[in-house]
């Protein structure tokens, strides 16, 4: 990553400009077909490689199914059928990362995992309306990175559109 | 010390504690409604357990200092710097005799009526200083005597109409019910206790502080221990099965020790669960007290088992569930004193409660020596509301008919007293119990009492369920709701039968309706490869943990079902697994919140090799495929085809045949009567007209079409109608098949046909009974005029004829299924295709004898039209209303007799729809 980015977290205050609460910008960046995207390092639990996901039937289509994280159950979403895209290549290595969200446990199936970066302030912008509506929906906005666009996933958004 | 006045002192010391933070602010904000709130709970709590626990000074203290904090918490008071003196010096004298009470286990000997004298003052709205000037203080206390109920009154949010009416005569006693939860569990503890109570103190116990010897912990700490000792259990699960496999280890005796000790600290931290039954029963003896008087009854209450410990989880969830079914009980059950005496039972009735524990249940019994339930009057309620209808009941049996109590809105009681009777009743308790994974059983004997059963699990948290597997996927399925497992292979003499697609299984004398898990969960191939069978059954017996296994496989050579007959309520049904593998102890966890509502699971849990599969819940799965309130058995089987049925949009089921040309035709099954194979030699000829002689009648006989071949020899398949004892019967070619599928008409027929539609992908003629009816010689079924042939039928006939019916449907097909049906039947049918139309022939003043209504229209459902038309000025407040449905969900059921439908009908019952007209008919007609 490119360090000009990075910034220091004690740099930055808690002027609430986007609509990302918490005391610092600090976001695990992923990648998804290409797409880079963030996360919001404080929702973060963990980051798992391929791990033995046992099928849910009768659940949507977007959830892969529950695994098992040290005796607690998560719930694993396949990001990819969430944003519309393409289903991965077959034989290509999984990551997850972990994310809790009303006190369960899901894991957010992505293609790599990327650095965690502390983003400025005035490098966000809010999404253009020219976004896919589906993205547009789970989209806190935009970063503007030196040599990419970062999307910030709004992860309990994304999580609550797949109750039945 | 007794060990109930430790927990008190424990109690009221962390309250205390709290307290002294919150007190600060009182200084700032002399009036802040909530800390003044709370100081008033302490001190009320005080002074209620105290009365138990024969500690009078504090009681004393507590009550009048109760009495100030009651008013300034009402804002009658203001509260006054002098008065948050009085307030700080009320708690040092409560803290004064707690102390005096941990170390000598006696109130210390002295006096507080200084401080309570001036109390009173402040209580009477004097200033304090004029307190001393005090002498009328017997006045004061008979002025707090007249406040307490309407403190009673106000205060208590949990207060019912019981604890209002019993405030009266009781006093101080009443106080109990809004102490909070441990105080009550104090109070009744004491009760138990208190013979032993007195002079057990040892010198030496009182030389450690109470406080210390136990805490209070947060149950989400438990919860979370619990958790990590279960990932425990299973990670020693796991180190255990590696074991077996290698014989001698250094490992071997380390890991025993750990076994036992994983073991020991599982149980251990289960007991920090665990609470005596008793606690949900200690307002049950001033329930009996209370209804004994308002209903003149002499009752006695045993209660036995108190001791049985359950998981405090499962403890709040029957607590309600089994106050109701006392209260019932005592007062459905138990007779007046004079009326036993006069069936020769003691003057005196008993309700009898017992807790026990019995294979990792626990079973509640609760019995009367009362009058029992009637099955007259369920039998007549039963049929009232519609549950079930006289035929029905009368192939039930006792038992079953007993069950319909725990039906929705089902109240025998013929008055509805104010302590039972409210029609709210044994299906919220049956509901509750139920969803804790419980049973319960019912045995009455009119005359002599009811006993009810109830089975519920230890704890929620551990259940010991059976691992099945379904198209390669394993799940779970809970112990407690399976009866027992079948297993039918090639060589089973009972196989699984088919009904219209719908699988179905002799068990002994009964049917039992049948599902597929992979079809109910939508997994694919169910019917998976013997090979793979076999080469799997070697895996699973490696995954047999050894312990349990259920060893059904022994002769199993090819593919095996496996059917798990699961008990839901007083139904029955049976699950078709691929296999079975093991009982396990899981622990059961919540599915996340995005999955809740998949019905058919009630949780997930991780098993011992780490992997996570869901529980299934049976009641879930009765209620996906559509039914869960049958009765007996046999109902169910029908229910079973009903939810494939409305699957997708109304289906019909069809059969199949050629005639004549080779297009298809089909025909709705629900109108023919039987299949025939007629052979040709039978066949007379009467008046230019086919006949055979058939079931002793004659049965002329058409073929389909005109161009049609009447074969010269060997049998002909023959499609009969029958409409009484008339029957006749339509030659056809060949009889395809029978298929279930949306039928919508969209060419116009010419004679003999309806239509055309698509069916089974391809363009089929829809036959015309009705034409086919109509055309046979000699007006052989009356369909216009009304000339029969017996006298029975001419009456019976030419009083439809004067009967006049509206048909709403909005599919054109069941209208032109039902017209000719209806017309056939005699009457006279106006049919439209909606509720709008309905209504405007209803504004133009048209009346009919009967109206028949679909349920699921668009615009406006059936419910809507139903209370239009049964509203106050439709004019056709009066006519009979007939819903007509393709599912009878027992909501919608209850729905459509709130909204006025007479009665419920399923659409592709023919011979029910025909009787029920009749007997709505004739009812109206009485009525």
């Amino acid at each position: 990553m490119c360090p000009g980015d990075v910034q220091s977290i004690e740099s930055k205050g808690s002027e609430g400009v986007n609509p990302i609460a918490g005391r610092a910008n600090d976001f695990l960046t992923i990648y998804i077909a290409g797409q880079l995207f963030g996360i919001p390092v404080l929702q973060l639990q963990d980051v798992l490689g391929d791990l033995n996901v046992s099928k849910i039937p009768l659940a949507p289509p977007e959830v892969d199914g529950s695994l098992n994280l040290r005796g607690r159950i998560v719930t694993s979403i396949n990001v990819r059928r969430c944003l519309g895209l393409s289903e991965r290549a077959e034989g290509k290595s999984v990551m997850s990362v972990v994310v809790e969200h009303e006190g369960e446990l899901y894991s957010l199936t992505i293609d790599e995992v990327g650095d965690v970066l502390a983003l400025k302030e005035d490098s966000y912008e809010k999404n253009p309306v020219t976004l896919d509506p589906k993205w547009r929906g789970v989209s806190l906005g935009i970063y503007r990175l030196d040599e990419e666009l970062l999307i910030v996933l709004d992860v309990p958004k994304l999580i609550n559109d797949l109750r039945i | 010390m007794d060990e109930l006045i430790g927990e008190f002192i424990t109690e009221t010391n962390e309250s205390l504690e709290e307290l002294d933070v919150d007190l600060v602010n009182l200084e700032k904000d002399p009036n802040d409604r909530d800390l003044l709130s709370k100081i008033f709970r302490l001190m009320h709590t005080i002074k209620g357990t105290c009365g138990f626990l024969g500690l009078p000074r504090l009681e004393k203290l507590a009550h009048h200092a109760e009495n100030v904090l009651g008013r300034f918490r009402d804002g009658d008071l203001e509260v006054t710097p002098p008065a948050v003196t009085l307030i700080f010096e009320s708690i040092d004298g409560v803290r004064f005799i707690l102390e005096g009470i941990e170390q000598n286990g006696e109130e210390p000997a002295g006096d507080d009526s200084d401080i309570i004298a001036r109390l009173d003052a402040v209580y009477e709205g004097r200033a304090l200083d004029e307190a001393a000037a005090s002498d009328a203080k017997s006045d004061s206390i008979k002025l707090v005597g007249d406040k307490i109920p309407h403190e009673h009154d106000t205060d208590d949010s949990e207060v019912s109409i019981d604890d209002i009416m019993a405030s009266n005569d009781l006093g101080v006693d009443d106080e109990d019910e809004d102490l909070d939860d441990s105080a009550e569990e104090a109070a009744a503890l004491a009760k138990k206790n208190q013979p032993q109570a007195a002079g057990e103190e040892s010198a030496a116990a009182k030389k450690t502080s109470i406080a210390a010897q136990s805490l209070r912990v947060n149950v989400d700490v438990l919860e979370n221990l619990m958790t990590m000792v279960s990932e425990l259990v299973l990670t020693r699960n796991q180190l255990m099965q590696i074991m077996r496999q290698q014989n001698d280890s250094e490992f071997t005796a380390p890991l025993q020790r750990l076994n036992h000790v994983v073991s020991d600290l599982q149980d251990g931290v289960m007991k920090t669960r665990m609470q005596p039954i008793g606690n949900a029963w200690a307002k049950l003896p001033r329930i009996i007290r209370d209804i004994s008087v308002e209903l003149d009854k002499k009752i006695e209450l045993h209660m036995h088992g108190q001791d049985t410990e359950l998981d405090r989880q499962v403890l709040d969830m029957i607590k309600d569930p089994l106050t109701h079914m006392v209260r019932n009980s005592a007062d459905h059950g138990i007779e007046k004193p004079a009326d036993r005496e006069a069936v020769g039972k003691s003057p005196t009735g008993h309700v009898t409660l017992d807790a026990y524990h019995e294979g990792g249940h626990i079973i509640i019994e609760i019995s009367d020596d009362g009058k029992g339930l009637s099955t007259q009057k369920i039998i007549e309620k039963a049929i009232a509301n519609g549950l079930a209808t006289a035929d029905e009941i009368a192939e039930m049996s006792t038992q079953q008919i007993q069950q319909f109590i725990f039906h929705a809105g089902f109240s025998t009681a013929e008055k509805v007293t104010a302590v039972s009777g409210r029609g709210v009743g044994m299906d919220v308790v049956r509901t509750n119990i139920e969803k804790i994974g419980g049973s319960i059983e019912l045995t009455s004997i009119e005359g002599k009492g009811s006993t009810f059963l109830i089975k519920i699990p230890l704890t929620l948290a551990i259940v010991s369920a059976l691992v099945v597997e379904a198209s390669g996927e394993r799940f779970a399925v809970p112990q407690l709701t399976v009866r027992e497992l079948v297993m039918v292979s090639e060589k089973s003499e009972v196989k699984i039968e088919m009904i219209k697609g719908s699988p179905v299984y002799r068990l002994r004398d009964q049917l039992l309706p049948l599902v597929y898990l992979n079809d109910v969960l939508k997994l694919k191939g169910y019917n998976a490869e013997p090979e793979v069978k076999a080469s799997e059954e070697g895996a699973s017996a490696e995954a047999d943990g050894g312990s349990n296994v259920v060893d059904l496989k022994t002769h199993s050579e090819a593919q095996n079902q496996y059917i798990i007959v699961t008990q839901i309520g007083a139904y029955m049904l049976g699950i078709i697994v691929d296999r079975v593998f093991d009982t396990e102890e899981i622990v059961v966890k919540p599915v996340a919140r995005i999955l809740r509502e998949i019905e058919v699971f009630s949780g997930n849990t991780i098993l011992g090799d780490g992997s996570v599969i869901m529980i299934l819940d049976p009641a879930g799965i009765a209620r996906a495929t559509g039914k869960e309130e049958g009765t007996d058995v046999g109902a169910g089987v029908e229910h079973v085809e009903e939810s494939v049925q409305h699957d997708t949009a109304e289906k019909t089921t069809l059969l199949l045949f050629r005639a004549g040309d080779k297009a298809p035709k089909a025909v709705p099954l629900a109108l023919v009567s039987r299949l025939e194979n007629v052979n040709i030699d039978s066949v007379e000829h009467a008046n230019n007209q086919m006949l055979v002689q058939y079931r002793g009648q004659l049965m002329p006989l058409l073929p389909f079409s005109a161009s049609q071949e009447i074969p010269q020899e060997g049998n002909m398949p023959v499609l009969v109608f029958a409409e009484g004892k008339k029957s006749m019967g339509i030659i056809v070619d060949e009889i395809v098949d029978i298929i279930e599928e949306h039928v919508d008409v969209q060419m116009s027929g010419r004679d003999g046909v309806m239509g055309s539609a698509i069916i089974a992908g391809k363009a089929t003629d829809v036959c015309d009974v009705t034409y086919y009816m109509s055309s046979v010689s000699n007006g052989w079924f009356d369909i216009q005029t009304s000339v029969g042939y017996d006298s029975d039928d001419v009456e019976n006939t030419s009083e439809h004829a004067r009967r006049k019916i509206l048909l709403v449907d909005d599919s054109p097909f069941f209208r032109n299924m039902l017209t000719p049906l209806l017309s056939v039947a005699g009457y006279r049918v106006t049919s439209v295709e909606g509720a709008a139309q309905a209504l405007e022939l209803c504004e133009k003043g048209e009346t009919f004898d009967l109206i028949v209504s679909d349920i699921e229209m668009p615009d406006m459902s059936g419910f809507e039209f139903a209370k239009k038309v049964k509203s106050e000025d439709s004019i056709w407040h009066d006519i009979p209303l007939v819903a007509l449905t393709s599912h009878g969900a027992p909501s919608d059921l209850d729905k459509g007799h709130e909204v006025g439908f007479n009665k419920y009908i399923l659409k592709f019952d023919r011979e029910t729809l025909l009787d029920t007209l009749e007997e709505t008919l004739a009812s109206a007609a009485r009525g």
